[in-house]
């Protein structure tokens, strides 16, 4: 078994770990389950199920993503759709709205992520980071501050621990991307394993320094 | 070049699916959109039985051709339903006496009846000094009362501690029987205009 199907079986074990009734019930019951944890995780079965597109497949698309442009607006545009307050409760109402957002987070969201993370280069996964850290601070802040109740199938205190959650993983990452800043010697290439055939978008003979971690 | 294409492709449809999402920019949150959809398009109010705190019982129907500012509410809320409470006695003071409970009625309606018996809602009703103009009532059937949340857009959620959440506003119904507008608690100026040209 390739390292492609593996981490593509992995993506479909956790989204059918994901569907059940009761696990819906069970991670939506609360806001910060519903945000912090379902949410994340269908990103994350996305990103795994890249894994069993073909080395063709991902040539085709590469030639409509260049430095994964494209991939990033689209996943940035899903992201923004359940970000909206009106969202999580419609999906909290209707059964559409709850397909909706088990296909469209992976499909819309994880899968380009897992296209466009490479081709990005890592400036452009800098900034993608350094715009994470700091909009999860400003929604952490907004959530704890907020005067209304976003959320109308959640209580506020539901949206306070939100609020606090958001704030410390804020803090998290940013601790984490400076440690890693200063910790990883970016001179050093490193040399990573990849499946034969794996296309990462890129044309040109690439720098080893640009390329130095996968997902850094 | 493709890549230009397909960012724009992208850019435009997921452009135009949020904008629909949110009634153009107008509603991030469903208490938003709740309140931009009756804005748009008044809709009837469905014709249920209340039961006011002197046990007098009265069809929403009969109301027709008053304008009605009616909040939900459940009497032993410590929060939200004070402010509502709050708001409604400030619009008792500010509103002419010959208006009230005349062409203009003050609507408390608790989403907890079984909790609140017309002896509960007349306690209420003295905590705020509500007048002739103010009934505080509740629905007698279960069917009321869902088909009055349904109508209204009003969401209750258990708190875990005995209590309910619930979106809090001040609704306004027309005339004519319908909801026009739902309005933020302390608009009460706003409500108070709104009421000048309903008449």
């Amino acid at each position: 078994m390739t390292r492609g199907t593996r981490s593509g079986l992995a993506g479909l074990t956790l989204l059918v770990i994901l569907a059940p009734p009761w696990m819906r019930t069970l991670l939506e019951a609360g806001m910060a389950g519903h945000m912090l944890l379902q949410i994340p995780l269908l990103v994350l079965a996305g990103i795994l199920l890249a894994g069993f597109l073909p080395a063709q497949w991902r040539q085709r698309i590469a030639a409509y993503n260049r430095h994964g442009l494209s991939g990033l607006l689209l996943a940035l545009l899903t992201l923004a759709y359940w970000m909206l307050p009106r969202s999580l409760d419609l999906a909290l109402e209707s059964g559409w709205a709850e397909l909706l957002k088990f296909a469209t987070l992976p499909l819309l969201a994880g899968l380009p992520l897992a296209l466009s993370w490479r081709p990005l280069g890592m400036i452009g996964r800098g900034v993608v980071w350094s715009e994470l850290v700091a909009k999860l601070a400003v929604l952490g802040w907004l959530y704890l501050e907020a005067p209304v109740r976003v959320c109308t199938r959640y209580l506020v205190a539901d949206q306070e621990q939100v609020g606090r959650a958001l704030l410390v993983i804020a803090l998290l990452l940013a601790v984490a991307l400076t440690l890693r800043a200063f910790l990883v010697d970016h001179r050093r290439p490193v040399t990573t394993q990849r499946e034969p055939g794996e296309d990462t978008g890129h044309r040109r003979p690439k720098d080893p320094a640009v390329q130095v971690r996968h997902f850094g | 070049m493709r890549t230009l294409l397909t960012l724009l492709l992208i850019g435009g449809l997921g452009g135009t699916v949020l904008y629909q999402a949110t009634d153009g920019l107008r509603a991030l949150t469903s208490e938003g959109a709740r309140r931009v959809a009756v804005t748009d398009a008044a809709r009837p109010v469905p014709d249920v039985t209340l039961q006011d705190q002197h046990g007098d019982r009265f069809s929403l129907a009969e109301l027709e051709g008053r304008a009605l500012v009616i909040n939900f509410i459940y009497t032993r809320c410590p929060t939200v339903c004070l402010a509502l409470g709050d708001a409604l006695q400030q619009l008792q003071r500010a509103l002419p006496a010959e208006r009230l409970g005349g062409d203009v009625l003050l609507l408390s309606i608790s989403f907890d009846p079984a909790n609140d018996t017309p002896a509960r809602l007349a306690a209420y009703a003295e905590w705020f000094r509500a007048g002739d103009g103010w009934r505080v009532t509740r629905p007698l059937s279960e069917e009321d009362l869902h088909d009055l949340l349904e109508r209204f857009g009003v969401v209750v959620i258990p708190d875990g501690r005995g209590g309910f959440e619930h979106n809090a506003a001040l609704h306004l119904v027309d005339p004519a029987g319908r909801l026009a507008e739902i309005r933020d608690l302390d608009d009460v100026d706003g409500v108070r205009r709104w009421l000048e040209d309903a008449s």
